[in-house]
């Protein structure tokens, strides 16, 4: 999967969430969840969820405490594609 | 001096109507609610008859986001807030998630038990070991004051905010805990109300109790059958009532339109004593309750014109009938009006109070006296102490100022209020 299209889908199953919706225009890999898109942050096991069910693959809790912003979702999603 | 209460904005959601205007409607017209739900049959339920509110996608949108309602399960929550915004903007408010923090009004908003369906959801997802796919509105959900906690974030209120739960007396009880909030000075403003999910799981052990009917699965709007002769248990209800109550003064302040004026009442147990038990009323209580409500509102008995009762549609009913009859030291032709609401909406459990104290306020407001459907045979032990005209089978349009509403719940529980017609 490209780096453009990991994005994309990101995007798509995080939208539903965004309570901030020019940061969700601008969305980069620095965009932080709660910070920038102001997502509550109980909403964040369910974005755990959602991405579980997206790739098909399973989040540790060592995981979800280091998804706080895209860059670290793009990068733990990576790594256990292809793991 | 404590402050005299008004009330100033309904919101109701009823297996007959939702919202206050469609609900008035059929309660002129004698409407039942009461409709054959094929999922009780499958799970083999003897009464398979039900109150269930009709709510569309479209409706529902209007007063949540897509967030809220994504993984959203609970229909008391639902019935809940639908009520509660209604009354809330009747009463000329806004919703608005902007809007700044009010610290004058409060929030006391019943249940019996919270997002059951949600719930059993999450028990599947549990026993699968699944825990931690469960996300992260199972406890908002089922947690008893979930309603509460949606419905005051909605509105922004900053005053009490809490559940109560007394099984059938619950919406009667936290009317008057408001009231008596606000007549303390503690809050100008309490929205007050009650709600209950609908469906088999919270159904399912009134059915094993068999107080639910089973005769009427053929005819179901005929179900619902308070007073009668035949009679044979009650038809299960769900949905919601809210009722904004506000002290006189921060009513007339603000100009709002003030539909009728709480006057006191009662709340107390039978301690499950003398003949009560956790699901019979110890009839002295019930009595007391009843004389307390009288005295605390400063009236007489006989200013009593029309009496909501909680009449079930059980073996119960006589004996309620028998309460007030010694509570009011009236009988025969000299009896108030009594009617029940549950003969069109069934019995609602822990949301029936608040959405019969919205019928009782609407009754008073339009000067009526809504039909006792499905009363046509009256039950001969009512007949022998109640004279057959007090208990309308025909909406009665009379002139009245006092009307006075009870409710009674499992765990030998009472409550009753009185509201008169406000004349500006």
């Amino acid at each position: 999967m490209t780096h453009q299209e990991l994005i994309v889908k990101l995007k798509a199953i995080v939208s539903p969430y965004v309570q901030d919706e020019a940061a969700f225009a601008n969305l980069n890999e620095d965009t932080d969840f709660v910070k920038d898109l102001k997502i509550n942050s109980a909403n964040l096991v369910d974005i755990i969820l959602d991405i579980e069910d997206e790739f098909d693959i399973r989040l540790e809790n060592e995981d979800m405490e280091k998804m706080l912003d895209v860059k670290s979702a793009m990068e733990i999603v990576n790594t256990k594609l292809n793991s | 001096m404590k402050k005299r209460v008004v009330i100033t904005g309904l919101g109701v959601v009823a297996p007959n109507g939702v919202g206050v205007s469609e609900f008035t409607k059929a309660l002129k017209q004698g409407e039942s609610g009461i409709s054959f739900h094929q999922q009780l049959k499958d799970l083999n339920f003897s009464c398979q008859i039900g109150g269930i509110p009709k709510i569309s996608e479209e409706l529902k949108s209007k007063y949540f986001t897509d967030l809220q309602l994504r993984g959203f399960n609970s229909s008391g929550i639902l019935y809940g807030c639908i009520s509660g915004i209604d009354a809330w903007k009747d009463a000329g408010f806004e919703m608005n998630p902007d809007s700044e923090l009010d610290y004058d009004t409060g929030l006391i908003f019943g249940t019996g038990t919270s997002g059951v369906e949600k719930f059993r959801e999450a028990i599947y997802k549990l026993d699968d070991g699944q825990v931690r796919r469960l996300g992260s509105t199972v406890v908002l959900q089922t947690m008893a004051s979930g309603v509460s906690a949606y419905l005051s974030g909605m509105l922004g209120l900053g005053n009490q905010v809490t559940t109560n739960s007394s099984a059938c007396t619950t919406g009667t009880e936290a009317l008057l805990m408001g009231f008596e909030r606000i007549q303390n000075g503690k809050a100008k403003r309490m929205l007050v109300g009650s709600c209950s999910d609908h469906g088999p799981y919270v159904w399912g052990g009134f059915d094993a109790m068999r107080v639910m009917t089973y005769k009427h699965n053929d005819k179901p709007e005929q179900g619902s059958r308070p007073m009668s002769g035949t009679a044979s248990g009650f038809a299960p209800g769900s949905g919601a009532g809210a009722l904004v109550l506000e002290s006189l003064e921060s009513a007339l302040e603000r100009g709002a339109k003030i539909y009728a004026e709480v006057l006191g009442g009662e709340v107390n147990s039978g301690g499950q004593r003398q003949g009560g038990t956790l699901t019979a009323p110890n009839a002295e209580a019930v009595q007391r309750c009843i004389k307390g409500a009288i005295e605390n509102s400063g009236v007489s008995s006989s200013e009593i014109d029309v009496i909501n009762g909680h009449l079930t549609a059980t073996s119960k009913d006589a004996l309620e009938i028998e309460n007030w009859t010694k509570a009011l030291n009236k009988s025969g032709n000299n009896f108030p009006y009594i009617n029940s609401t549950k003969s069109m909406v069934g019995h609602c459990l822990a949301a029936a109070g608040a959405i019969e104290c919205v019928a009782s306020i609407i009754q008073l407001k339009e000067q009526f006296v809504a039909p006792n459907i499905n009363c046509d045979d009256l039950h001969p032990e009512i007949e022998a102490i109640v004279s057959k005209e007090r208990i309308p089978t025909e909406k009665v349009n009379i002139s009245f100022d006092v009307i006075a509403k009870a409710s009674f719940g499992f765990g030998d529980v009472n409550a009753c209020v009185l509201f008169k017609r406000y004349i500006a």
